[in-house]
Formats: C-alpha cells, structure tokens, sequence
C-alpha cells in the first residue's frame, strides 16, 4: 500500500532549512568565510571557549542595615534634644555584630511619658519598642524590616555593578544574582584577562562620607584613648588617615554617624589642582547640599574629614558654609586612578562591601585551544557511528545516518534561535547526543530484524518496529531528560551548558528516529515492490 | 551483518559470578576510598588556587620552586599538565593560603616572581611590556605611547592601534597557542615600523597564564553540598519514574544497579588517583541517567514477556529477555562508547576527567542492567513465593502492550 508522503516530505525539509538558518542565521553571502563568519556571530560561547573572567561575589548585606539604624540613630539623637531629655544617650551597644539593635538609656522620669510616645509613633512601624530598667528602651528592628533592607541592598549592589563594569566597555557582561539566600552575585565578563582591574572598579565601596572631628590627630590608637581619659565617647569612631598624605598614618576620632552620606553625592568628576595634580570635585544632592549648609553655617571653624572607604582622606577647617560642591584633594593618585574614583562616585555608592568568593581567568588561547579539541572529539565521534551504522545495517544504515545529520542540525540551530551558550561540556553533550540519538534506531532496527526474522512481511515488520521500540525510547529519553534538568538546576554554567545540549539533543531525536526515519522507511518500502526484503543487514 | 543472531545464554545462571566480580571492584574502590588515596578533590571542591602556566621551553622545576619560595608562597605544588611537548605546568596552593579578601594575591605574586626571576634577563627588563602575558589594553597603551606608526593623531590612533593589537594578539592566542617564539614572526602580519617598536620596548618573558581558577572556602563548601543533593534527588526521580511506569520492585533493582556503578566510578576515581570535579560530577549524574536506559530496556521486554508468555519460569523469561535485547545493548552500548572514547583520546585535558567517568560508567552502566538488575528481580521474585505470596512478577500498571 503506497503511503502518501509528500506532506510529510516537506515538512521534514521545511524543518532541515528552518534549523540550518538557526545555526547561520542570514548570511551576507555564501563562500564558506561568509558561512563561517556567520555561524561564529550566531553561537554564542560559553566563558570556557571564549576566555574571559568569572566571579562570584558576596555582598555584605549586614552594612547596609548598619546604615539605615545609623540614619535612625542620628533622629532619635536629635528628637531627644528637642524634648530636652538631659542626661539621655542613645547608642548602639554592639554596631558591628548586632547592627539592628538600639538602646536609649538614663532618660529622665518626667519626660519619661513624652519619649516613650514619641518612640512609638517615629518608629514602631520597623522596631519592636522594649523597655528595660532604670528607665531605658531597647529598639530591635524588625526581622521582615531587615530581610528588606538585605534584599534592596543585594538588588542595588547588582546594579551599581553591573553600571561600572558597562562603563569599562565590556562586551556582553553577565552580572546577576546567584544561588538563592545567599547574597550572591556572579559576574562573567567575556574576552576581559585582567581581573586586577576588573576587581578594584567592583570591590571599592567608593564609601564616601564627611564626618565631624571630635578630636585628634593621634600618632596611634593607645595615644588616642589616653587623650580621651581611657575610653572612647559613645557614638564615636577611630580612624586611620590615608597613609599616601602628608600628614599621613595618624589617627582621628570622629562622629560615627556622618554630616553627608554617600548616597547624597550627586556627582563626580576628575579634574585638576592648581599645581595641575589630578583632583576628584564633587556635587552633593539637593536635600544633601541643605542639610550640609546648614551644618557647615552653624560650625564653622570646626574640622570635618572627607571619609573613604574608612579611611580618612583629608581633613578640613569649616570656613564658611558650603552648600553642594566640593573638591577631594588627589594626594597623589594618577590620573586613571581619579577617573576610577569618580566613576565610583557617579554610578552611586554601593550600599555594602563586597567580599570575593571565587575567581576564575581563562586565558583566550585555552579558550581555543578547548574549541579545537572538542570539535576534532566530536568529529571523530561522529565519523565513527556514521561509517559502523552503514557496515552494520546496509541500506538502513544510510536512514539511520541522514536521522542523526538532521538531528545535529536541528540541535545546533535549536541553540542558535535559543541563543544558548555552548560551552565544552556542552560540546561533550552534542557528542553524547550522537551516541544516545543513534540508540534509537538501533533499537528500531534491531526489533524490524526480529520481526523479519519471525516471519512478518517488510511492511509490517517496519510496522510493529516502529510500535514497540516507540514505548522503551520514550522511557529512556524522559530518564536522561530528568538527569538533565537536574544537572541543570544544580549545576554552573559549563555544566549547564551541557545539560541544555543533551536536551535539546535528545528531544529533537524523538523526532528525527521516529518521524524521519519512518518516513524514509516508507519512501524506500513505496519503491519496492511488496513482500521485497528491505536492505537491513 | 549480525554479531548475535538467535542467542541463548543463561545469564542468571551465571550470578554468582557475575556477584563476585562485582563485589571486588566495589570492595577494592571503598578500601581505596576509605584508606589508600581516599577521594582527591579538583579545586571546586576544597578550594584553593590552581595556576595554569604555559612555558617556551621546558620548565625547570627547581627554579620554579624557588622562584614561588621568593613570592612568599611556601606550600606550592607544582605539577607537570597534559603532554610534556606542551611544557605546561600547575601551581596548585591549599585553600589556607586563599584568602578572600586578596583572593588575587596568590596569582600575582606568581607571575611578578616569574618575570623577574625565572625568565632569562628577568631584571634587565623590568619596566618593559611583556608580549606574552600582554592583555589587549596594555597592548594598545603600549602601541599609542610609542606611535610606531607615527600617526601623531589620537582620533585616528583609537582606531588602528587597538586593531593592531587584535592581529596580534590573535595570532598569539590561537595560532601560536599563547606563546610567540620572537618578534620576528610578526613579520608581514603586521607593519614593519611596529615589530621594530616592539623589538626595542617590549620583550618575550617566554611563559603565559593559560587559566586561574580560585576558589574561596565557602564556595567549595557549597559547592559539595549542592552535588550530593543533585545525586540523591536524580536518584529519587529515578525511582518515582519507573514506580510510575512499571511496579515499585522493578524501580528499586534499578536504582540498587546504579548506586552499584557510582560506587564502583568514584572507586575508579580514587584507585587511578584522579580528582572529582564539578565536571566529574556532571558525568556521574549522565551516567546514572545512562544506566537507567539500558535497565529499562531490559525491564520493557521483561514485561512485555510476561504478557505474552504465561507458563514460562520468572528466570527463564528474564533470561530470554536478556537474550531479545543483547544486540541492541551491545550495540548501543559500543556506539556510545565509541564517541565516549573519541572525547576520552582527543577532547584535550579540560574534559579528562568527565570522559573518563563516562568511558568507566558506560561499561558498568551496561554490565549492571544484565548483572546486578536483572537478577534482583528474579531473587525479590523467589522470596516473595518463599513467603507464600503470589509467585507472579506484577507486571506494570498500565496494560499496555
């Protein structure tokens, strides 16, 4: 019974064309150097063939919570002198390993009632509101509060990130976050061999922060609590000034809780002094510039410091009230390391520091040095099925090839349209595929030779070949489908490359073992006569 | 062309020998697991730094050694990589000396040390660029200074210098596998007045930075756990799979065969030395997958047997079930191994350690659906009727031929 194939015929070269454009998307002409430089621009390579550098980062989200109780801090300080609770201090008794907790101590019993009100309507929305003996409270902030302030801090860090490493010209970066709950981000830049640099633009904070100067310079840090009658004021900080100044290595105290703040930097730009020595100046935010006018007017003589990255920078008289511009005296830096800086400073401050988890460089020339190897491994491989299913299986052995072609094409376009990254296990995977695609005729074909065997006509021994080997490649691709999708929700990036090539492999197999080579089958029976053995070895 | 025509072997005859065979190669990977090499771990897993370097000239171990004792960097392990034509080379240093906030330090002690004191003239060239080891912007800064093209105009210099430092670098990187033997090969790719700009300001330090992989304590740390999980849940589907498909028994013999070939793999692993990887794993995970193929398939026609061919003993009609399947198993089994072993011989040594545990697991993986399978069935199937309980193997849920 002659079956009516061209449907079927051209759907199967309708796919062929379909999936061979996937893989060279439309080429400016057709020499084979228009062939290959098309196909290079559609596939997208993997970290591992490409060369090029992959991080992982861990934000530390804990600072930013640090930040924002600073900020709450310096209201609850202000609003306890505008009751005029004397004799009130709040503090932070543990800032560094408990940065959400704040406690308010020695307040007075007949403003006692005032205060306790006032805490309750500033700030139970985000704390829980305790209060202890002789007059004190302690204000927790609430564990829902904190997992937000964490995971806008992690969403901002990947974008600052991200912003810098785009303003160094990286092609296709890949910054995002990774691994849930762990406060990571991972960061691939392609073709970029020099981390060093790479790490100094993502790793500075670029904190940077005026604070008043309580007291100093000191030549070291017992010298600095001896001058303050052993002890440190509450609220306090002692920090180190940047060793590259002139008055560099000493040690000041100033006010933990900063004038200006990072986030209220406006913008940043390198410039030069008088001596014509590179100079970063500064513009502050609107609502920055009032509040630093009105601090600066009302102190002036006083000193302040320009804080970086808690490191004090320089430290100047209040001469008169300045409002939102101002200048970071260079010390020294280079001129690419004033640019760094202000990039820093534009692309926003980071909201927490960054700690390195892991790095990995691939040079480029192992990048193609792998490409090269897999593709001689894949080859090779291929050559080999292609010539042992022709020995084996005759004629049927040139059905079972052309399924296999048509499979890698289908594969290779798949990722082209997909725009999937192959990456060298996932060119272990393509040859995987070529030796699991081919399982499926084999076990086809070795059912049509039983059932010859047994006695049952070409036609119907294609028939029933067809029918029971159906059922066990099903069974046998869904079980390393689900191997695969495993790999791929657990694994990293080479190894999900992998996973993605031995499922698409495998899924465009189902179709090719069964629906082409069917169809072949048929075409070849059509050219037979009835009951004329077909060539299966 | 047939390799097994009608055959008639009695595979469950011969268990016990199949059970012997087993039992050493299990037995001899947990003694060696437990206390001989026990399990080396790649980097991924126990973190550290690993430096790839790629030398001119074979490399002199002693001076390298010394060299990486003036960097600082007294626990250093220094191995030979891949084919000794390559002259390549690893810097491996434990996790302690990894710290994370200088995760860089370690490499760059290297290479500073190494230009220095390792190369011939390592001091007389201080200062100068290192074509070798030259990145595409030092390369263009180093192009733009010296304006060997005296172009005299920045605009126009953007746009050669970088792309000059592409044929370049191109040529050292893909032709010349990143190494350039002297200045004198550039000749013709490049102008004249740039190779002689090179010759004067630039030298070859004769050794590149092929790949860096550091890892931090806390990523390796994960990193385990996230593959012993990956393990254990694929296992899991597995079974759900085939309880789904078929009965629970016949889910439960083919998970106890794959456990049987990961276990005798990571043996494999540590009685030939070899270190676990996240690409290892991978192939673990691939494996297991494979083996359930070749399981199920066996498993297919068992059940179809049973429909088929009422009266026949359990052991006769797993054999005979054996036997239908042996060529395709054979076969598939041989194609597979076939490519498996062409990635194995010229997949190059980044994917060393993948082809072998699939080359190891495909064997195994193929032996256990006959060996260890099999004759679980049979043997749940003879204890069942021990007890008194009906003696036919339930066939499958859905009646389906």
């Amino acid at each position: 019974m002659r079956k009516n194939l061209t449907g079927k015929t051209i759907l199967i070269i309708a796919i062929l064309l379909v999936f061979i454009g996937g893989i060279t998307g439309i080429p400016n002409g057709f020499s084979p150097a228009a062939l290959k430089q098309s196909i290079t621009d559609r596939i997208h390579l993997g970290l591992d063939l490409s060369g090029g550098t992959h991080l992982i980062l861990q934000v530390m989200v804990a600072e930013a919570v640090g930040s924002t109780t600073d900020s709450d801090l310096q209201r609850i300080i202000t609003d306890l002198q505008t009751a005029g609770a004397t004799g009130a201090t709040a503090t932070k008794p543990q800032p560094k390993t408990e940065p959400q907790i704040i406690t308010i101590t020695g307040v007075p019993l007949d403003k006692d009632d005032a205060v306790r009100s006032a805490l309750e309507d500033q700030f139970s929305a985000q704390y829980a509101i305790q209060s202890g003996a002789n007059n004190s409270y302690t204000l927790t902030m609430k564990p829902s509060v904190v997992r937000d302030i964490e995971t806008r801090a992690l969403d901002q860090s990947r974008e600052t990130i991200y912003e810098r490493i785009n303003r160094l010209g990286v092609s296709e970066p890949v910054v995002e976050i990774y691994g849930p709950g762990t406060n990571e981000i991972l960061v691939e830049l392609p073709g970029i061999e020099d981390p060093g640099r790479v790490r100094d633009v993502i790793q500075s904070t670029a904190r940077l922060e005026i604070h008043e100067v309580l007291g100093g310079p000191y030549p070291d840090q017992p010298g600095a609590l001896q001058a303050n009658g052993g002890t440190l004021p509450p609220n306090s900080e002692l920090l180190k000034s940047d060793t590259g100044s002139d008055t560099g290595g000493q040690y000041y105290l100033l006010n933990r809780i900063p004038i200006v703040s990072g986030t209220e930097f406006r913008d940043a730009q390198p410039s030069v002094d008088v001596n014509g020595r590179p100079d970063v100046s500064f513009t502050l935010t609107t609502a920055g510039g009032d509040n630093f006018y009105k601090y600066t007017s009302a102190n002036i003589g006083k000193s302040m410091a320009i804080v970086l990255d808690n490191t004090v920078r320089e430290v100047a008289t209040i001469n008169g009230a300045i409002r939102d511009q101002g200048v970071i005296e260079g010390g020294g830096i280079s001129k690419e390391e004033a640019q760094n800086l202000s990039l820093m400073l534009r692309t926003g401050a980071l909201p927490a520091s960054i700690h390195f988890l892991e790095e990995r460089t691939i040079g480029p020339s192992l990048g193609a040095d792998s490409i090269r190897h897999g593709v001689e491994a894949a080859v090779g491989g291929l050559l080999a099925v292609l010539i042992f299913m022709l020995i084996y299986y005759h004629s049927a052995g040139i059905n079972a090839d052309l399924a296999l072609i048509l499979n890698l094409v289908i594969l290779l376009g798949f990722m082209g349209y997909v725009g999937a990254t192959l990456t060298l296990p996932g060119i272990a995977g393509v040859i995987l595929t070529i030796g699991m695609g081919v399982d499926s005729n084999v076990l086809i074909f070795e059912r049509i030779r039983e059932e010859t065997r047994a006695g049952k006509s070409p036609a119907a021994a294609v028939d029933q070949g067809f029918a029971h080997a159906f059922q066990t490649i099903i069974d046998t691709h869904v079980t390393t489908i689900v191997s695969a999708a495993i790999l791929f929700l657990f694994g990293t990036g080479p190894v999900k490359g992998f996973a993605v090539t031995l499922t698409f492999g495998l899924l465009a197999n189902l179709f090719t073992a069964v629906f082409v080579s069917r169809v072949i089958f048929e075409a070849h029976l059509n050219r037979r006569q009835r009951g004329e053995p077909i060539s299966i070895g | 062309m047939e390799f097994f025509g009608e055959v008639n072997i009695d595979w469950l005859g011969k268990k016990w020998y199949f059970l012997g065979f087993s039992l050493i190669f299990s037995v001899a990977g947990l003694i060696s697991l437990l206390f001989w090499h026990h399990l080396p771990l790649g980097v991924d897993f126990k973190g550290g730094t690993l430096i790839y370097l790629k030398f001119e000239q074979a490399p002199n171990y002693a001076r390298l050694q010394s060299a990486a004792d003036r960097a600082g960097l007294h626990d250093v392990n220094i191995v030979r990589f891949g084919h000794p034509e390559d002259h390549e080379v690893i810097f491996s240093l434990p996790q302690r000396e990894t710290k994370e906030t200088s995760l860089d330090a370690p490499r760059e002690a290297i290479v500073r040390t190494l230009q220095q004191n390792y190369m011939h003239n390592g001091a007389a060239n201080d200062g100068k660029l290192d074509l070798d080891n030259a990145t595409k912007g030092s390369l263009t800064d180093f192009l733009t200074k010296t304006d060997p093209l005296h172009l005299a105009n920045p605009a126009v210099e953007e746009i050669q210098y970088p792309q000059i430092a592409d044929t370049i670098l191109n040529y050292r990187d893909k032709v010349k596998d990143g190494l350039i033997g002297s200045f004198s090969e550039l000749n013709g790719k490049v102008e004249p007045g740039v190779v002689s700009a090179l010759q004067q300001g630039a030298y070859l330090s004769g050794f590149t930075v092929r790949n860096t992989e550091i890892v931090g304590p806390q990523v390796g740390a994960q990193l385990r756990q996230k593959a012993i999980f990956a393990t254990l849940y694929s296992l899991a589907g597995m079974l759900v799979y085939l309880w789904f498909r078929f009965e629970l028994i016949y889910g439960v013999a083919a998970v106890v065969a794959v456990f049987h070939d990961t276990l005798i793999t990571v043996g494999a692993f540590s009685l030939t030395n070899r270190e676990m990887t996240l690409t290892v794993v991978a192939a673990i995970l691939t494996l297991i997958g494979y083996s359930m193929n070749d399981t199920i398939v066996v498993f297919d026609r068992v059940r179809e047997n049973l429909k088929l061919m009422r009266r026949v003993a359990l052991s006769d009609l797993v054999n005979k079930s054996i036997n239908q399947t042996l060529s395709r198993t054979v076969l598939t089994s041989g194609l597979t191994f076939l490519t498996v072993l062409s990635l194995f011989l010229f997949g190059g040594e980044v994917l060393k350690g993948f082809s072998f545990a699939l080359v190891i697991g495909i064997l195994i993986g193929t032996y256990s659906s006959i060996a260890v399978a099999a004759p679980m069935l049979v043997a749940y199937q003879d204890w069942r009727s021990k007890r008194g309980k009906v003696a036919t193997l339930p066939a499958g849920k859905k009646a389906k031929a």
